[in-house]
């Protein structure tokens, strides 16, 4: 694995999220809790929905075009709906989050 | 054979630990230097909370005392820094001279953090780590005054508990949402908050601290934001880090902490370290049973006994006498995890139990933490918890053999425990209520007056129905707000008001949410009617809008977003025009629309030009339309006596006013206006949320029109003679349907509900309610009517781009 520094959590409102671009596409940064991060790919699997834009409860987001829920732990859609986005391993380091950056060349495998 | 050298830096609580288990294993083998900057022994630091407040004394924590290291032969050397390890010559370098080792055990410990603020370093201001720290806190309360306490974790708080019990006045100030947010989740965090302010604590979250000032003494904590707090004392307690910089020097592997193996070893096989200093498998340790652990495992390892040490949860309690917290293992929602939840609003009891495949994983309580070591102890041993289920939440007390039926709990009840608190309503008389022919929840309450109150023992009311009854019994069809709660809109509407709820934790608490913090469906609900009801205590959340509100544009199917700034009562002029036309060049709209409102949408505008675009359209004066809003949308007007020949009255001049004064306020749903000028009404106004049609005599105003998926005219609500009369029943019925509809009905479907004769007497007949009305909503606005996308662009224009942009970063 090898990490990159992609910002600091202050910068994720608390139950919001924040995108960071790649060369494959959108990334959605999740911050669900004072200091806990998730993240996936920004594009919801039904319409090309921006996750990052869905309201953040729990460990899920719901998408703003068509409120499909997905769990942001395994990237799956919840309930009756189908469906499952890319997740990223991330995590936090003093505040600083940190991305996998192996994972999101894999991208297009995922 | 000579006896082995062991050299201590830290005479705290692992290393204690550590000679006990030496000194118990082989007494006389060992010959012991013991280094403490501090001039004196160990003694229990856990302890420092109670002394700090006056309920213990020093000698009563002290651990090792002279006489145990004299009967043990440690030679002391308290009082005295060690200046440097020389590793190559096996030789601790102290302030007055070097000793000899043959083995080394690093305890520094760690050392507290001190934001680099202005002022950090004045007199008054100090950490929260030692006795000499707490011993300069009494003394300042000797001569009392202000303390102000940076930092809400578990430190920062018993240094706040034990200040105000020695009389000073304290202000608690935290960075983050809520208290102790590394131990607990929003709801405990809460109740803790209410505890502490209950006994005269200040608690200010999201506060952040900007500078300290003062000039030979502390004076004052001045915030981000202006406000200035005075302060006779300010104790720092934000986090710690360990002390490394011995171990640095010693060129030892040092990350956050000195990094030791299984056996304690750092780098140097010859050294270990042990406490708040290390770093094993990437983790700091900062509880004492994990540092307890690492202790027995030093020991053995210096005898030569294989020994690993393995990092296990860690419970936290908080030393405040009348707080009772608890928390252990990991809460934080995952896949497959399940929460139970119980609360127990009139006592201000909390629990939560986090459950992963059939095992208890993780644990918070407040209020009644008897049961937090039982649970503990099922985390620990992974204790399949299948089989209680059902009562698990309840304790130990409720497991015993029988076979665990949902109801059991209430069944179990005796006859005279207390089931509604507010009227003191017990089981026994629900259930002699029930006999006499009560057989339903409304009966019951008509009978009892049991959950007649605030409500929230509703559910165990119908518990006792279902128990008593059996199958004759038929829970409540009332609709409740969402999954996350029983209550109704308007159950929750009137407990809000009733039980002055003013934050979103509050509702979750004091309403026994069952989920942690809510669902799309309730959060945008519930942020609305605490900014109905309370319009200057809560603060909007934008995290608990839909995207539109958040980020005040509509987004398109593509994710792009349209803006449509306001034209007062649907009146522009040639700048306005051209600075639209302008935007829509320079941010290459693709599509530009006249919309049904008397307004211009630039439809296609990409989520992080949104600032910039704004900026633009600030500069000629526009301003968001709220087209996006539960919230005034428009007022559509005619042209009126300005130029028709039919015209009676100004409308467009009475559009623009009722505009300028009900734009930016929240409503249920949006709210539409519309002001024709004479009863030909080419505004359309008898369709809208609010129509007004000008006549020679007046104004008519009717409410509760649509023209969306139901199709319906306006019904009349007054005359009014003057324009001022119309524009103040026009706001006092806008407040009206503000302080009382439900989340997302439209104003004729709240009309409906609550009768036109009941609005008229509100709006219309009490003169005094319709000033009430009017006055509350001009309270409101002088928050609301405020332009967001002005103040966006001002002070979160960043959040609008990527918090990254790795397509920068050359490709590898």
């Amino acid at each position: 694995m090898s990490w990159i520094d992609i910002g600091h959590i202050d910068n994720i409102p608390l139950r919001g999220a924040r995108v960071v671009k790649t060369h494959l596409g959108c990334v959605a940064i999740f911050r669900t809790a004072e200091a806990e991060v998730f993240a996936t790919s920004d594009r919801c699997p039904h319409e090309g929905g921006p996750l990052s834009e869905g309201i953040v409860h729990g460990n899920a987001v719901t998408c703003p075009l068509h409120s499909l829920v997905f769990d942001l732990n395994t990237g799956q859609a919840q309930g009756t709906d189908e469906g499952k986005v890319a997740t990223y391993p991330v995590r936090l380091e003093s505040g600083r989050i940190l991305i996998d950056a192996t994972a999101l060349k894999s991208r297009s495998a995922a | 054979m000579s006896k082995q050298k062991l050299v201590v830096i830290g005479a705290g609580m692992a290393s204690g630990r550590v000679l006990e288990h030496l000194f118990e294993a082989q007494p006389d083998e060992w010959d012991v230097t013991l280094f403490n900057a501090e001039a004196r022994g160990n003694y229990n630091r856990i302890m420092l909370s109670p002394v700090l407040s006056g309920e213990k004394s020093y000698a009563e924590i002290v651990t090792h005392d002279d006489d145990w290291y004299a009967a043990h032969d440690v030679a002391c050397r308290f009082g005295e820094s060690v200046v440097k390890i020389d590793r190559a010559a096996k030789q601790v370098i102290g302030k007055n001279g070097a000793v000899a080792y043959d083995k080394l055990l690093i305890a520094t410990g760690s050392a507290p953090f001190i934001i680099p603020v202005q002022g950090k370093d004045l007199p008054g201001v100090i950490t929260y780590r030692d006795l000499d720290d707490t011993n300069a806190m009494i003394d300042a309360c000797g001569k009392g005054g202000s303390a102000v306490v940076i930092g809400g974790g578990l430190l920062g708080l018993e240094a706040a508990a034990g200040l105000a019990m020695r009389g000073m006045q304290v202000t608690v100030l935290h960075l983050t949402g809520h208290l102790m947010d590394r131990q607990l989740d929003a709801a405990a965090g809460y109740l803790l908050r209410n505890d502490l302010e209950k006994r005269g604590i200040t608690i200010k979250t999201k506060a952040s601290t900007q500078a300290i000032l003062g000039k030979d003494h502390v004076e004052a904590v001045l915030l981000e934001g202006g406000e200035t707090l005075p302060a006779d004392l300010v104790v720092m307690a934000v986090g710690i880090r360990p002390e490394t910089r011995l171990a640095n020097d010693a060129h030892l592997v040092v990350a956050r902490g000195i990094e030791v193996s299984a056996q304690m070893q750092t780098s140097d096989p010859d050294i270990f370290a042990v406490g708040e200093c290390v770093e094993f498998n990437e983790q700091l340790f900062g509880l004492v049973a994990p540092l307890y652990d690492q202790a027995k495992v030093v020991a053995n390892s210096l005898l030569g006994q294989d020994d690993v040490f393995v990092a296990k949860d860690t419970a936290t309690k908080l030393k405040v006498t009348g707080c009772d917290l608890f928390s252990a293992g990991d809460f934080a929602e995952g896949p497959g995890r399940e929460d139970i939840v119980f609360r127990d609003p009139s006592r201000g009891i909390y629990k939560r139990l986090v459950i992963e495949e059939d095992r208890l994983i993780g644990v918070v309580m407040y209020g009644d933490t008897a049961d937090g070591n039982w649970f503990f102890g099922l985390i620990k041993d992974g204790t399949d918890i299948d089989e209680m289920r059902e009562t698990l939440i309840f304790g130990p007390a409720f497991q015993g053999g029988a076979a665990s039926d949902p109801l059991s709990a209430v069944a179990a009840l005796p006859l005279d425990a207390e089931i509604c608190g507010c009227n003191g309503v017990c089981k026994g008389t629900i259930v002699d209520a029930i006999a006499a022919g009560a057989t339903d929840l409304s009966a019951v309450r008509a009978k009892t007056k049991a959950s007649g109150s605030c409500g929230t023992c509703t559910g165990l009311v119908e518990q006792v129905l279902q128990v008593t009854l059996g199958d004759a019994f038929q829970v409540s069809t009332a609709q409740p707000m969402c999954g996350c709660t029983d209550l109704t809109h308007e159950d929750v509407r009137r407990l809000i008001k009733s039980k002055a709820l003013k934050s979103q934790a509050a509702v979750w608490q004091e309403l026994g949410w069952n989920t942690p913090n809510g669902c799309p469906s309730c959060r945008p609900a519930i942020n609305f009617y605490l900014i109905a009801d309370w319009p200057t205590e809560y603060q909007d959340d934008p995290q608990s809008r839909f995207v539109n509100e958040r980020k005040h544009a509509n987004i398109q199917k593509d994710g792009t977003f349209s803006v449509m700034p306001r034209m007062w009562g649907g009146i522009t002029n040639p700048a306005e025009l051209r600075a639209l036309a302008d935007a829509a060049d320079k941010y290459k709209v693709p599509t530009v629309k006249v919309t049904g409102g008397q307004r211009i949408d630039l439809l296609g505008v990409k989520g992080e030009d949104l600032p910039a675009i704004w900026a633009d359209l600030n500069a000629v004066g526009l301003v968001s339309g709220h087209a996006y809003s539960k919230g005034l949308r428009t007022v559509k007007t005619c042209v009126g006596t300005d130029h028709c020949r039919f015209g009676t009255q100004d409308s467009t001049g009475l559009g623009i006013k009722l505009e300028k004064v009900l734009w930016g306020s929240w409503t249920p749903h949006k709210v539409k206006l519309g002001v024709s000028g004479c009863p030909r009404n080419c505004a359309e106004a008898t369709c809208k949320d609010i129509g007004i049609i000008c006549v020679d005599s007046g104004y008519q105003i009717s409410v509760g029109g649509a023209a969306g998926m139901d199709l319906k005219e306006t019904e009349a609500l007054a005359v009014a003679a003057s324009e001022q009369e119309a524009i103040d029943l026009t706001i006092a019925f806008v407040q009206l349907y503000r302080e009382n509809a439900k989340y997302l009905d439209r104003a004729y479907k709240w009309v409906a509900k609550v009768g036109l004769d009941w609005v008229k007497t509100q709006v219309v007949d009490d003169l005094d309610e319709r000033a009430r009305l009017i006055a509350a909503f001009d309270l409101s606005q002088s928050i609301y009517r405020k332009d967001p996308w002005a103040n966006h662009v001002a002070t979160k224009a960043a959040s609008y781009a990527p918090l990254a942009d790795l397509t920068l970063e050359a490709a590898e």
